[in-house]
């Protein structure tokens, strides 16, 4: 049984335009300790599934259908007070912009030590103590003279570290992590993910890291989803997402990663945009935007599955890789035309298809 | 696992992928009918959106019918005539149609089946022959009801107009200009802004004496300040969006910038705060026609109405003080329903609901 | 920057405010079309000779600038000179009646605020629902209701009919007396549902805001009680924010009283300055403008500074 187990969840928002269908039969698994990305464009669902994780969805948002089970607990299925001892305590959240997570009107340190007070039960002093602890855990010098500093106080990449301070408080199992570098800039984003990394090392805490960004991806995470118009689209080991991309959204991406030394004369983009998610494309979501799409692809929709069978799994292993396009069930004539190379220091190209070092 | 991806992790930046041809998207015939919303969504203008909008909020629309209606009703009321200063067409009657049976002005007006005595004359309830009943002079109060409509109205959208053409330029150009041209606007508005609403009206008219024109010009004078300071603030932000800096870039003129590019984008609060302001205006209007300081105590004007028949009131003759209050009311509360309609037309906020939450 | 800091720039831009408004206070006569000697004689025929002695007497004969001067530093000591229709001081008339506006205009401001913020705390937290539609409809029932017809409604219903309130005020009772405490609660109510319904608006759309703020997601993240959530982090944040609507509240109320004091025929300087008006008795109604003046400013200020006491960027 995986720490957290994500089955056919279907979120929607009812709002005026339409019914937006931010998440569709998304299922995945995350096991204790591990570090996990959710990579897509903006709008592809990936806050709302975290948000969802927390019941955080708000009006005129639901969770229409779906399981979110956690330590094998379904966690729509919990009173509000139940979920309530599990959100900060069990399950924890790094929101994006640090600067607006804090409340302006308290001091960073009571806005740690609260959650500690509230799921440990310890006593203004010992809830102190604990949060200059935490503070010092994600190195903030002077942690007792800064508890007491109000967060406008704070520079951002500061703020940051209490806002994940303010994660570790209780000692979560999962954290979820919400573009938790975005905002920053790029030095401050590796200490960030370098410290993210170190605490889930040490403690063995799992994390579910949010992210448009590959190159993050790539430094911190050990297996990936990427997520389409609130589809998976590709589920896959960092190595194999990288260096055996499945899906043609994932190559997309991959290939508008502007590069030092790149010698193409215009930057390769990814063609339109996503779809509002209130009238998605019929058949495979991401036809319009394909170069590889046939005809067969407006009318059927690919399901997830294993590129090497094009089975369809009902439990995934953490190290298969599955993807949901119309080549991997034998559909699509013409296949997917691209090559994956991978320079040597010398820049020796390897050509046909996937070569690894 | 973790030997594997610190490897792996120093040779990732060297992959490359060859074969995603984007050019081959945009070249092809679409494959499907299916378009993408929300490209055909931003080519429509925001007017458009607020449009369709205010068309939906049913509270809006139903504002909108009894300002109609009101307006309908005050100008048929009684015959319209140009007036006599028109050379030729002088006195010739525009609108010949009369609503109210009596003229407002009229006391003679009981025939019927009770002998005409002044106790019957006076201060009559409700009644067929006079709907509304009649005041202290006998007169018709259906007639001066809907016949007062004419003042408070045509003052409310006169002194909101001007305020308006009065406001904007000059917090256009306190706004965009900034500097001692800004100091100076500004800090006459502030001044202008210590005196509450009906206090600095009071000291206007003080200065200028009763009459029409003098109290438009009095609502103008504390009018046009929250307009100047509203199209200044949004003008501030405006300013610093990028297409501003561009256009200026490329070298237009400072009044078409203002004109073409700054405008449009900032008038959205103008505009709501323009129509809640009818109602501010009506009500400060007919409060200074209750004070005594408005026009003459025979003028069939809402407020004047009031005043004249305060006394009455507390004796027990609640008609001759409801009608004119609720005719009040209801415009009032017609015009803040448009002004709330608007505002939310034009409210990002509309949007956010819609799309928030999820990004 | 520093609380005291803050305080000190906010009082020096309130100076030249001062300034100015004293100066267009003054310049007010000048405005009047006509000599300023006959609105104090009440163009009474009199002697040339006579006039002139008036004209001296007041200073008018001298340059705008000196007069302005002697004006503004009789006006600091409060010293307005006489009223042209009483011959009592400026002083005095308004010494006698502003107490009363004070105690209408508190009790109208706490109608107001125990009313309103409850009201729009409740609006906010059910908002988009029955509950919210309801406060929105009173809201505008609120603002669209003339001050002074809903007065008088009151009084027809409340003294006339039932009889519960004096249709006059008491005379010869003491300020804080019960008779007078309870002859004020009508025009302070009539006065307040206005000022209740704007500030009930104001608050609940402070609050609706502050609910849309991440940091509220954050603390529903921590697992906070949802009591916790919406009194520590919601409220109080917004709570600040309002205490500069309330600046707004007083000038609204000092509007408001205007009118009802009218209605009501109570003894507060709101009906004082539309009887002088009437009369044209240039000094009373001058001094009532610049008091008027000078308090809202005042108010603005202290709102500013309470504002900047509770919110910690500010005092940081």
């Amino acid at each position: 049984m995986a720490l957290l187990e994500v089955e056919d969840l279907n979120v929607r928002f009812y709002t005026e335009d339409g019914v937006v269908k931010a998440t569709n039969d998304l299922s995945y698994q995350i096991e204790a300790g591990e570090r996990f990305g959710v990579v897509g464009e903006s709008g592809a669902g990936k806050s709302v599934t975290s948000l969802a994780l927390m019941r955080l969805i708000e009006e005129p948002g639901v969770v229409e259908s779906g399981e979110i089970r956690f330590k094998g607990q379904n966690l729509l299925d919990l009173e509000y007070e139940e979920m309530r001892q599990i959100r900060g305590n069990e399950i924890a959240m790094i929101f994006q912009d640090a600067e607006t997570a804090l409340n302006p009107a308290y001091t960073v340190g009571e806005q740690i030590s609260e959650a500690i007070r509230v799921h440990l039960g310890l006593n203004e002093e010992a809830a102190k103590e604990r949060a200059i602890e935490k503070l010092e855990s994600v190195g903030i010098p002077d942690a007792p003279q800064r508890y007491t500093d109000y967060p406008h106080q704070f520079s951002g990449g500061m703020q940051q570290r209490a806002v994940i301070a303010m994660a570790l408080s209780c000692d979560p199992d999962l954290i979820i992590a919400d573009e938790p570098t975005t905002a920053l800039d790029v030095t401050i984003e590796a200490q960030i993910l370098s410290l993210l990394e170190d605490i889930c090392t040490e403690t063995d805490t799992a994390i579910q890291l949010i992210t448009h960004d590959l190159g993050v991806v790539a430094e911190f995470c050990e297996r990936v989803m990427v997520m389409y118009a609130g589809h998976p689209v590709e589920m896959a080991t960092v190595e194999d997402l990288y260096y055996n991309p499945q899906h043609p959204y994932t190559v997309g991406l991959m290939s508008s990663i502007p590069r030092i030394g790149d010698n193409r004369d215009r930057l390769q983009t990814i063609p339109g945009r996503m779809p509002d998610l209130i009238e998605n494309p019929p058949g495979c979501n991401f036809h319009p935007r394909c170069p590889y799409a046939e005809e067969v692809c407006t009318r059927m929709e690919p399901p997830l599955v294993d590129v090497e069978t094009g089975v369809e799994l009902e439990e995934v292993a953490s190290d298969q890789q599955t993807a949901a396009c119309l080549e991997h069930t034998g559909d699509l004539q013409k296949g997917l035309d691209y090559t994956v190379t991978v320079r040597e220091e010398t820049s020796m190209e390897a050509d046909g298809g996937v070569t690894d070092e | 696992m973790s030997t594997k991806s610190q490897q792996s992790q120093t040779n990732r930046g060297r992959i490359r992928i060859e074969g995603f041809d984007a050019e081959a998207v945009e070249k092809r015939d679409p494959l499907s009918a299916w378009q993408p919303e929300l490209e055909t969504k931003e080519a429509k203008s925001r007017t458009y959106y607020a449009w369709r909008r205010f068309k939906r909020n049913r509270l809006a629309l139903f504002g909108a019918v009894i300002v109609t209606a009101m307006v309908l009703l005050t100008v048929f009321a009684r015959p319209w005539g140009l007036p006599e200063w028109i050379p030729y067409l002088g006195g010739a009657t525009v609108q010949p149609f009369s609503l109210a049976a009596q003229d407002p002005a009229t006391q003679d007006i009981l025939v019927g089946y009770q002998p005409p005595t002044v106790e019957h004359l006076l201060n009559w309830p409700p009644s067929t022959l006079h709907i509304f009943g009649t005041d202290w002079a006998g007169r018709d109060l259906f007639a001066r009801t809907i016949y007062g409509g004419r003042y408070s109205l045509s003052i409310g959208f006169i002194a909101v107009g001007v305020a308006l053409l009065v406001g904007v330029p000059l917090g256009s150009i306190a706004g965009y200009y900034g500097g001692y041209v800004d100091e100076f606007i500004m800090r006459i508005v502030d001044m202008l802004y210590a005196f509450p609403f009906i206090v600095l009206a009071i000291a206007v008219i003080t200065i200028l004496g009763r009459g029409y024109w003098e109290i438009v010009l009095a609502l103008i004078v504390v009018g046009w300040l929250s307009y100047a300071r509203i199209i200044r603030g949004e003008i501030l932000s405006v300013k610093q969006n990028e297409y501003v800096t561009a256009a200026k870039a490329l070298g237009a003129r400072d009044r078409s910038i203002i004109i073409k590019h700054i405008m449009p984008n900032a008038m959205a609060p103008v505009i709501v705060q323009a129509t809640l302001s009818v109602g501010t205006v009506v009500l400060t209007a007919a409060a200074l026609g209750f004070l005594g300081l408005g026009l003459s105590p025979a003028t069939a004007e809402w407020g004047v109405m009031l005043n004249v028949e305060q006394d009455s009131m507390a004796r027990g003759n609640w008609w001759a003080g409801l009608f004119p209050g609720l005719a009040l009311f209801f415009f009032v509360m017609a015009i803040n329903l448009i002004g709330d309609g608007v505002r939310d037309a034009f409210d990002p906020q509309g949007d956010k609901k819609g799309s928030g939450g999820f990004r | 920057m520093s609380l005291q800091r803050f305080i000190l720039k906010r009082g020096l831009i309130t100076i030249p405010l001062l300034i100015g408004v004293s100066i267009m206070t003054f310049g007010m006569i000048h405005f009047i079309p006509g000599d300023p000697v006959d609105f104090i004689t009440q163009f009474a025929d009199l002697d040339p000779e006579v006039e002139d002695e008036i004209r001296s007497q007041y200073g008018l004969d001298q340059p705008v600038y000196i007069q302005y001067f002697n004006w503004m530093s009789d006006a600091i000591i409060l010293d307005f000179g006489n009223a042209i229709t009483t011959n009592r001081t400026v002083g005095a008339e308004i010494g006698d009646r502003l107490p009363y506006t004070l105690l209408m205009g508190s009790m109208a401001f706490l109608v107001t605020v125990v009313t309103a913020i409850p009201l729009g705390i409740y609006a906010a937290y059910h908002r988009n629902t029955r509950i919210d539609q309801v406060s929105r409809v009173f809201a505008l029932l609120g603002v669209a209701l003339p001050n002074f017809w809903l007065g008088l409604i009151l009084i027809l219903l409340f003294s006339s009919y039932l009889g519960l309130f004096p249709v006059l005020p008491p005379t010869g009772e003491g300020l804080l007396s019960w008779d007078m405490i309870r002859y004020t609660i009508l025009p302070a109510v009539t006065i307040g549902t206005g000022a209740t319904a704007l500030m009930m608006r104001l608050m609940r759309s402070s609050m609706v805001e502050e609910l849309d703020k991440d940091y509220v997601r954050t603390a529903r993240a921590k697992g906070l009680p949802e009591k916790t959530v919406i009194r520590k982090h919601v409220v109080r944040n917004s709570l600040i924010s309002v205490v500069t609507v309330a600046a707004i509240q007083v000038a609204f109320i000092i509007s408001g009283s205007v009118v009802v004091e009218v209605v009501f025929s109570y003894p507060g300087i709101g009906r004082l300055l539309v009887e002088r008006v009437q009369t044209r008795d240039f000094p009373v109604i001058q001094a009532l403008v610049l008091i008027i003046g000078v308090f809202v400013i005042f108010a603005n200020m202290l709102a500013d500074i309470i504002y900047a006491y509770l919110d910690p960027r500010i005092r940081y």
